[in-house]
């Protein structure tokens, strides 16, 4: 018999190693699922996971846009990872992500055709507000009347895209063009452009912005007695409450903080990569970056590399769809399987396996 | 003069039509709950049902096939599940997302190609005579069997877990646990028995949508109505009569709203559309906040990890 022995302390190999290996078990159930699709599994890995950058054929377009797709997934993911430390489940960054696009936009469509330089900075605000108010509503609802915090932000996702198309359609529709829906694309607008920062490297202020929320993140759980309170709070909540820490104010701290951060990548996204308002530009990165913030371990660092990854497999994807015609939502398929195996093979970090004789007891 | 065009035979009817796939979802999120399991991949589940459903419906001809393939579907995706959580300890929380992520990709892929087809159609129940009555015969007694069967099923999920003692040791699980281990059951397997169940319920609810309700395969077509599901349970506060009135309540909601949708009334269709979901959050407020107290029904293990050497 096989059975599972709790191990004393968490395996600190395993939490490190866990990631890899996920990921190369998903690239092999990858290549075994593309292979049913009757495509050349090598091939389509190879596709998805190396060409973006190494091709000489694709590099030039896909390297840029790798930081494009990352950066969102790691300025979510940061602010995901410091409530999920805490065990304060934020699963509605989506939401926060459009309603933070919406508040950025609706700040620059005010100012058109205004020149000034004061024009984006107020974006910034305004977009980190939007997300900010968005992920206060499961905030305050979850502290003043006890109601989960996972469902109310996870169906307030639903109501920001009913509101995108709202706007999509009404409010903010390009007044210029009749019959489309969409706003004024925004990268046409000089003060409120977010532009490429350094020509053909894809970075634009969210990605600077991803590498200081990683840097403050990273600073705030190791060094400040705020990140203190989140982790004891998130592995001995009763503890937590006797040295002092109001549960309350961790849940607005962490939900504030992970809405801020969607809110600044929907507002960067809206105004540069993405570039109006349209009923289709939530893309879903409120949700790939739950799986970023897993796979990162929570932690800053990890976070990096796996928003990196993660941010690959979208450009993979396209590149695929591209040249092999593989359906797009094969790479969701494949970001769910990353997701199994990593919590599959996280067993081996708190549990040994044993093998004892007999029947067990 | 807009209410007025509304015949309210019609409404009730469709309520009843809206409010079974949520109702079946949630019918078996709740007996997973009981047993102490919280498993946030209604959604998927659901979506697995729907998707699969319709595929085995259009191939087979057979909506009855469809519905057996929905809750196969949906039990293999919870079986994924409960092999994570069970055997593998993992986070409930995190695996049930994971399994609403992967239910939602894999359901894009399978279903491709059958966007824009028809399935077979699901005859309604002949009640005789039943449905001739005027009102009650046109609202109550017009529905096909699937409306029927979840309500039996609501009836059947109440009498087990209150008469049965089946029922009560799965009751005894959720609770406590360790107390439940203490007493010689088996904490690990009633818990797989209860995802499985809640699997299927869900797949079900899927299908429902799939093959009945709207029906036709979009890619995500069930926005939400997992989520919805899950925060039924809490509103029914564990109690199956209860989700039942709130399905009903919640059909009666989104049908209303699709009426004044299709009334032509002045408010723009994204905000009518949005309706559903702040209901529910609303009610969700009412329930957990103070006087109601609901929430304190929550099973005492929900979401809470069992290993024998604890």
């Amino acid at each position: 018999m096989i059975r599972l022995e709790k191990r004393k302390e968490p395996s600190t190999f395993w939490r490190i190693a866990n990631p890899f290996l996920a990921v190369a078990l998903t690239m092999v159930a990858g290549g075994i699922m593309f292979a049913a699709l009757g495509k050349d599994p090598i091939a389509a890995i190879r596709l998805i996971f190396f060409d973006p950058i190494f091709s000489a054929q694709f590099g030039s377009y896909s390297r840029p846009q790798l930081l494009i797709k990352s950066a969102p997934l790691i300025l979510i993911a940061i602010g995901l990872a410091i409530g999920f430390k805490a065990n304060i489940w934020n699963i509605g960054a989506e939401g926060q992500y459009i309603i933070g696009a919406l508040f950025g936009a609706g700040v620059a469509l005010a100012f058109f055709p205004a020149p000034g330089w004061y024009i984006f900075p107020l974006m910034v605000l305004a977009g980190a507000f939007g997300g900010f108010l968005w992920a206060m509503i499961p905030a305050i609802l979850k502290t003043r009347f006890n109601t989960n915090e996972i469902l109310v932000s996870l169906l307030l996702v639903y109501v920001a895209e009913r509101i995108l198309a709202a706007m999509a359609l009404g409010l903010m529709r390009n007044p210029d063009v009749a019959g489309f829906p969409g706003s004024r694309d925004l990268r046409r607008y000089e003060a409120a452009h977010n532009a490429e920062l350094i020509a053909g490297t894809g970075i634009h202020w969210g990605v600077v912005a991803a590498l200081v929320a990683v840097i403050f993140a990273y600073a705030m759980m190791t060094r400040h007695m705020l990140g203190y309170h989140i982790k004891l709070a998130g592995q001995a909540p009763r503890a937590a409450r006797f040295a002092g820490v109001s549960p309350a104010r961790l849940v607005v701290v962490c939900l504030g903080i992970s809405g801020a951060l969607a809110g600044l990548a929907g507002m960067f996204e809206v105004s540069g990569p993405g570039g109006q308002v349209r009923i289709e530009f939530a893309s879903g990165y409120g949700f790939t970056a739950i799986i970023v913030a897993f796979l990162g371990r929570l932690n800053p660092l990890g976070i990096v590399l796996a928003g990196l990854l993660l941010g690959l497999t979208y450009i993979g994807g396209e590149l695929a769809q591209m040249m092999l015609q593989l359906p797009g939502a094969s790479i969701q398929v494949f970001q769910g399987m990353l997701l199994f195996f990593l919590l599959a093979l996280d067993f081996q970090t708190n549990y040994r396996l044993r093998l004892t004789k007999g029947a067990r007891i | 003069m807009i209410l007025g065009s509304i015949n309210p035979a019609v409404l009730m009817a469709a309520l009843m039509v809206a409010a079974t796939p949520i109702l079946l979802a949630a019918i078996g999120e709740l007996v997973v709950e009981k047993a102490g399991v919280l498993n946030l991949g209604v959604e998927g589940m659901m979506i697995m049902g729907a998707c699969l459903g319709f595929i085995v419906a259009v191939n087979t001809g057979s909506p009855v096939l469809g519905f057996v393939g929905a809750a196969c579907a949906g039990m293999a995706l919870s079986l994924l599940f409960a092999l994570l959580t069970q055997a593998l300890m993992t986070n409930q929380v995190a695996s049930g997302l994971a399994l609403t992520l992967f239910g939602l990709g894999l359901t894009a892929l399978l279903g491709q190609r059958y966007v824009g087809i028809t399935p077979p159609r699901t005859p309604k129940l002949d009640l005789g005579p039943l449905s001739e009555i005027p009102f009650l015969g046109r609202a109550l007694f017009s529905h096909d069997i699937v409306v029927y069967l979840t309500i039996a099923l609501v009836a059947a999920v109440w009498w087990f877990l209150n008469y049965s003692r089946a029922g009560m040791i799965l009751r005894a699980v959720g609770e406590n646990h360790d107390a439940a281990h203490a007493l010689g059951y088996h904490v690990r397997r009633v818990r797989v028995f209860a995802i499985m169940f809640g699997g299927a319920c869900a797949g079900l609810g899927g299908a429902y949508l799939s093959l009945i309700r709207v029906p036709q395969w979009t890619e995500g077509m069930t926005v939400g109505a997992g989520w919805i599901a899950l925060a039924l349970v809490v509103f029914a506060s564990w109690r199956p009569w209860r989700a039942l009135a709130g399905a009903y309540l919640f059909g009666g909601v989104v049908v209303l709203q699709l009426n004044l949708q299709a009334a032509g009334v002045k408010i723009p269709v994204e905000y009518l559309s949005m309706s559903p979901y702040l209901i529910t959050i609303f009610v969700l407020v009412l329930i957990s906040s103070g006087k109601a107290r609901g929430s304190l029904n929550a099973p005492g293990s929900l979401n809470r990890p069992f290993h024998a050497s604890d």
